[in-house]
């Protein structure tokens, strides 16, 4: 129910007016404000986009509407109007009663927002019963019917279900469902795709433009990714440092950017079309794998679990100077086969040849082959001990293999050069430095050992679009000069796309498809690979040589 | 695509979490704990020189005094000294200022060794369980059996059994402290185990010892810490329990435990003796666990450890 | 589900017998001859050998254990040296009151410490906050003995209210039953409401700041339903555990509470069987406190499957 709004509405009025919004940061932070002069308005039936980097203040924006800014974080200045009304001087329970009724909230991390301790039927239940007076009968037959809208199979299983027994895909629906069921004007959306998998990201996607549709409902959404604003927005404003800074529609600002942190930024986004590779010099063999598999026995004690096959019948090769990138979806494989083939798990069966020397599965790992199979992890924030600094990461696998900690020093130095960081910052902690940087420390760690074969763990994918365009030519760079095999795990088809000479698809656990990546791009054979290329959003958009959507 | 541009030379982000010994100084929990212990430990230390007298000493012209009195005092060469009992005396005629401000070498001995041990006992079992999968399942059985038997009983039973002293006391409230200490290593190790850079450190061939002392130890010594102060608190409680329920330190050595227990009898009439020992030992012992509630918040491992966003 | 709690029974079993274990040798790592301190000091050494004959101790350390086992098992505890009485019966008797307290002190702090903890935590680092933390460590700090005694002091014998000591049967009318354990009960409960306040408030806390919480406030809930059924419905396992551990704090404050009230139960019966070196007594009572506490924290560890769906399914 709304309460009676104080403004007549004109029928164009925007359903969300943000004028001049600043919200102040505790002091101490990096900057004053998390957000200033911010000014953006989202009318019925329309999907703005709000893109921005981390830090640049989009959630903070996000909370601002739905008035669920923390304490630390007070609105100074500004409105923001929904329907006419101030919201940043209505009162508590006011706003109360708006949220879930007028405007409502998705969120990114579908694992955690819902409940865990409750059906999911009781959670949209009780969204019914504070805000509604229906009787118990008519509430339930109202959450069948969202359920199907959002595309659910089964409801009413649905409804008995905990959270913890669906998957990501199927708690957003819910989520969604949440948040729609009341109808109300404003839905604001915060990354909600960002932790799904690609396909599963453009079925929400799509179901989140046809309910717009259906409802009329204005959407603000919130995202990183420029192929998302692509696929689905109306109009995109683009943050940055908390200052909005330009705003248009949607191929206004992706096609005829006006200004310069637009148009790096989007060049920094890469494109779906593989670049020309050079044909490899030599083919020397640096790895290679066949038939490797990894099962997991199910079960404790007392409880046969069913056994997990993590993977099968993989046959892999990289050869010095190529870059093979392994792509697939969250439980594909693609990390376990890294993981085996770096011996940080053992495989369950298969043979593994590193520089032509058969290499054993399990059992002790031989030094040697430590020294020349490195990797890089995922998550920039927990690869560096934080309590040591990061010239000790540095020279530890050097000092391991019996080089004099002088020896050490003097190739940590080096590296630091080679990775475009200050050799003087090796005395530093990790919290020094930012997640870009921490990820070219990881590099350099791995590089302290002159391996032949480095593997990225999705080394790229916790950063932001502009700091992984860096990493991405650094280790371009880095390939080239040492003539190193490099093995690239990534979902991220673009990033595959900009920097393999081949690519491996992964799905279930199995490789569907391998080739090289003009033909698996151009031209994929298999149809999961098809299904992947025709789920990457903003497709039809290539950043680099920008064209405008087809209408 | 854009080239990343020459040398990045910024390399402190702005906002990077201050040093650890700032944080600390600035935590009120931490200061006020801190400051009560070290006026604690002062006069502790320098209770020879605070107008006590020999805490052994009894005069039964002195019996019962109450606080603030002026009696006698009968040395051990056969003088009489005039002595102001600021807190009153005993049953027996013994000063029990003095007997309170030795007493607190005690309590305070008793609470730092206990801690100490428990510490190091737990902190190699746990790490052992944690880090060896073949052992965990016996360590952990055994560790939970300890801890199915409630502390205090085991101390009691531990003290009837060997003769009371200084160290069977010790041993005896450390044994029943060892499995929590264990239980909390052994997760911490469990947990640090599983982060990338453990993982980067066995790929770049690290001993299983080092990985061990040189990032998985470090890791752990804040929660270390702050159990220390906690293990330090409950123990100055047991030892004060034993001594009441009897089977504590040997009567000849004054503890607060041991003033209490004697004092019962008589604490209807006379509530000072239990009053002043009991006081000192509450403020002590709340003065061990803010200071570890402090400690906790300033240590806390998730603080700092992201430096963005 | 029945795997689960199939599991989790037998899992107790090994603890269980480290139990038995360590009951069985902390009695018989006495030093000295438990022979010669039965038989007493004008014995003989003929009087001595007989008596150990006589109680088996002349066997290895091993058969001493499974036949000391077998007897327990069967509910036979031995002999009191000290009471004439066995074992088991004197444990019957002193049963009751001990059980009573126990559950007196549970179910009120219980009901006390949750709420406040609730109410710490939802005014987290206010002014409420922090007194209520503040008193909560308080009580953890003052020692049992010195509350009861102050207790004591002031409620029985200034102010006359209740009476100083002692233990009336429920048998024996409810009125004076109460009247004997309010006083004992809140000595024993500050130490056990101080732990569960302190548990409650720091997991409710913690689940205050999940993204399950901020979801159900953007759906605009009332405060009150976001606090219990979404903070504290999610903060019940960590609770819940705090409670089961808590009961060997319990314990101990059992033993020092029913001798500074004279409440003739099983703490008592402790302390009077170390005092006399009364081995058989010692190791019934222990034994029968950590079974106790195993099977309250198997209850525990059932009671998740009811918290958390996660477990059951």
């Amino acid at each position: 129910m709304s309460g009676a709004s104080a403004a007549v509405m004109a029928d164009d009025a925007p359903v969300l007016d943000v004028r001049g919004l600043a919200v102040r940061l505790p002091p101490g932070a990096e900057r004053a404000h998390a957000v200033r002069e911010v000014s953006f308005a989202v009318r019925k039936g329309e999907l703005v986009c709000l893109l921005g980097e981390s830090g640049s203040g989009k959630s903070v924006i996000a909370q601002s509407v739905m008035g669920l800014l923390p304490r630390g974080l007070p609105a100074v200045a500004g409105e923001v109007r929904l329907e006419g009304e101030n919201l940043l001087a209505a009162r508590p329970e006011r706003l109360r009663r708006l949220r879930g009724t007028r405007m409502s909230m998705v969120f990114q991390e579908p694992a955690t927002a819902l409940n865990p301790v409750m059906r999911c039927g009781a959670q949209i239940d009780e969204l019914l019963a504070c805000h509604t007076a229906l009787p118990a009968a008519e509430r339930r037959r109202r959450i069948l019917e969202v359920l199907a809208q959002v595309r659910l199979p089964d409801p009413a299983r649905m409804l008995a279900s905990y959270p913890h027994q669906l998957s990501g895909g199927q708690r957003q629906r819910i989520m969604i469902a949440m948040a729609l069921i009341l109808e109300p004007a404003l839905l604001v959306a915060d990354e909600p795709t960002t932790a799904l998998d690609v396909t599963t990201q453009a079925e929400i996607l799509a179901l989140i433009r046809l309910l717009q549709r259906d409802h009329g409902t204005a959407v603000l959404y919130i995202t990183h990714d420029f192929g998302v604003a692509a696929e689905i927005a109306d109009r995109v404003a683009v943050l940055r440092q908390g200052e909005l800074i330009e705003q248009g529609s949607a191929e206004e600002v992706l096609s005829r950017p006006r200004h310069a942190y637009t148009r790096m930024l989007l060049a920094a986004v890469p494109s779906l079309v593989p670049p020309e590779r050079a044909p490899l010099a030599t083919r020397e063999e640096v790895l290679s794998a066949h038939g490797l598999g990894k099962t997991y026995a199910g079960g404790t004690f007392l409880a046969r679990g069913k056994e997990v096959v993590a993977a099968r019948d993989i046959e892999l090769s990289v050869h010095r100077g190529e870059t093979v990138g392994i792509v697939g979806e969250s439980g594909s494989g693609k990390s376990t086969v890294a993981r085996c083939v770096a011996r940080l798990i053992e495989a369950s069966a298969g043979r593994l040849a590193l520089d032509g020397a058969s290499v054993p599965l399990a059992g002790s790992v031989a030094r040697e082959f430590r020294r020349r199979v490195q990797i890089v992890f995922q998550d920039p924030y927990r690869s560096l001990n934080p309590r040591r600094t990061v010239g000790a990461a540095i020279v530890e696998g050097p000092m391991n293999f019996g080089v004099p900690r002088a020896k050490a020093r003097l190739r940590a130095q080096a590296l630091m050069g080679l990775v475009r960081l200050s050799p003087g910052a090796l005395e530093r902690y990790p919290h020094e430095f930012s997640g870009g940087q921490r990820q070219r420390l990881c590099i350099a760690r791995a590089l302290a050992l002159e391996p032949h074969l480095l593997i990225a763990d999705e080394a790229v994918s916790a950063l932001d679009v502009s700091v992984q365009a860096q990493i991405l030519e650094l280790l371009a760079d880095i390939q080239r000069r040492l003539r190193l095999a490099l093995l690239f795990i990534t979902h991220d088809l673009r990033v595959a796309a900009q920097i393999c000479d081949r690519v491996v698809v992964m799905q279930h656990g199995r490789i569907v498809e391998q080739g090289p990546v003009g033909a698996i791009f151009r031209a994929p054979r298999h149809p999961y690979t098809r299904a992947l290329l025709a789920a990457a959003p903003g497709r039809r958009f290539d950043f680099a040589l920008p064209r405008p959507p087809p209408a | 695509m854009s080239a990343a541009a020459g040398i990045d030379s910024e390399t402190a982000p702005a906002g990077a979490a201050p040093g650890i010994g700032r944080r600390l100084a600035r935590n009120g929990a931490v200061r006020f704990g801190g400051a009560v212990l070290l006026v604690l430990l002062v006069l502790a230390l320098a209770a020879p020189w605070l107008g006590t007298v020999d805490p052994t000493l009894f005069d039964p012209a002195s019996r019962d005094l109450l606080p603030g009195r002026v009696g006698e005092v009968m040395t051990l060469d056969g003088n009489v000294l005039q002595h102001t009992f600021w807190m009153g005396s005993d049953g027996y005629g013994r000063d029990l200022y003095s007997r309170v401000l030795y007493g607190a070498r005690v309590s305070l001995l008793v609470g730092a060794t206990v801690a100490l041990l428990a510490l190091a006992f737990g902190t190699l079992a746990g790490l052992l369980a944690g880090y060896f999968r073949w052992l965990d399942g016996v360590l952990m059985r055994v560790m939970d059996g300890l801890m199915a038997v409630p502390n205090i009983l085991l101390a009691v039973a531990l003290v009837a059994m060997w003769k009371a002293s200084l160290w069977t006391v010790i041993a005896a409230i450390t044994v029943p402290e060892i499995p929590r200490v264990t239980r909390l290593v052994r997760s911490l190790v469990l947990g640090i185990r599983e982060e990338p850079y453990v993982e980067a450190a066995v790929s770049v061939g690290t001993s299983r010892f080092a990985i061990l002392t040189r990032h998985i130890l470090p890791n752990c010594i804040a929660p270390l810490v702050v159990q220390g102060t906690y293990v330090c608190a409950s123990a100055m409680l047991v030892e004060a329990i034993l001594s009441f329920l009897g089977v504590g330190l040997p009567t000849d050595i004054p503890t607060w435990g041991n003033m209490m227990a004697e004092g019962r009898l008589e604490f209807t009439q006379y509530p000072q003796n239990v009053f002043f020992p009991g006081v000192f030992l509450a403020l002590t012992v709340f003065a061990v666990n803010i200071l570890g509630d402090g400690l906790r918040d300033t240590l806390d491992p998730r603080f700092g450890k992201r430096g963005e966003r | 589900m029945r795997a689960f709690v199939l599991r989790r029974l037998l899992a107790t079993i090994p603890v269980l017998l480290v139990v038995a274990v360590l009951v069985f040798l902390v009695t018989r790592l006495t030093p000295g001859d438990p022979a010669a301190i039965i038989a007493g000091n004008s014995a003989n050494f003929e009087q001595i050998a007989h008596i150990r004959a006589a109680l088996g101790l002349d066997r290895p350390l091993a058969v001493q254990f499974g036949s000391w086992l077998w007897d327990v098992l069967h509910g036979d505890l031995g002999r009191s040296f000290y009471f004439k009485l066995t074992v088991a019966q004197l444990i019957g008797q002193r049963l009751g009151p001990t059980v009573a307290l126990s559950l007196c002190t549970i179910v009120v702090s219980v009901l006390l410490a949750v709420p406040l903890g609730v109410l710490a935590a939802w005014r987290h680092g206010g002014w409420l906050d922090r007194a209520l933390m503040g008193f909560s460590v308080l009580g953890f700090s003052v020692p049992v003995f010195v509350l009861g005694y102050v207790l004591i002091y002031v409620v029985a014998l200034k102010l006359r209210w209740l009476p100083v000591q002692g233990y009336v049967p429920l048998a024996d009318g409810l009125v004076p039953f109460v009247r004997h354990l309010i006083l004992p009960s809140v000595t024993l409960s500050v130490t056990y409401i101080a732990l569960i306040a302190r548990v409650t408030r720091a997991t409710v806390a913690e689940a205050l700041g999940e993204d399950y919480v901020r979801t159900a406030r953007a759906k605009g809930l009332p405060e009150a339903r976001v606090l219990i059924r979404h903070a504290l419905a999610n903060a019940a396992v960590p609770i819940v555990t705090v409670i089961g551990i808590g009961i060997a704090l319990l314990v101990g404050g059992v033993v020092v509470t029913e001798s500074v009230f004279s409440i003739p139960g099983l703490g008592r019966l402790t302390v009077d069987a170390v005092l006399a070196r009364d081995f058989p007594t010692i190791q019934g009572v222990i034994l029968c406190f950590s079974v106790i506490y195993v099977l309250i924290n198997l209850l525990v560890d059932l009671s998740y499957a009811l918290f958390d769906p996660r477990i059951r399914y």
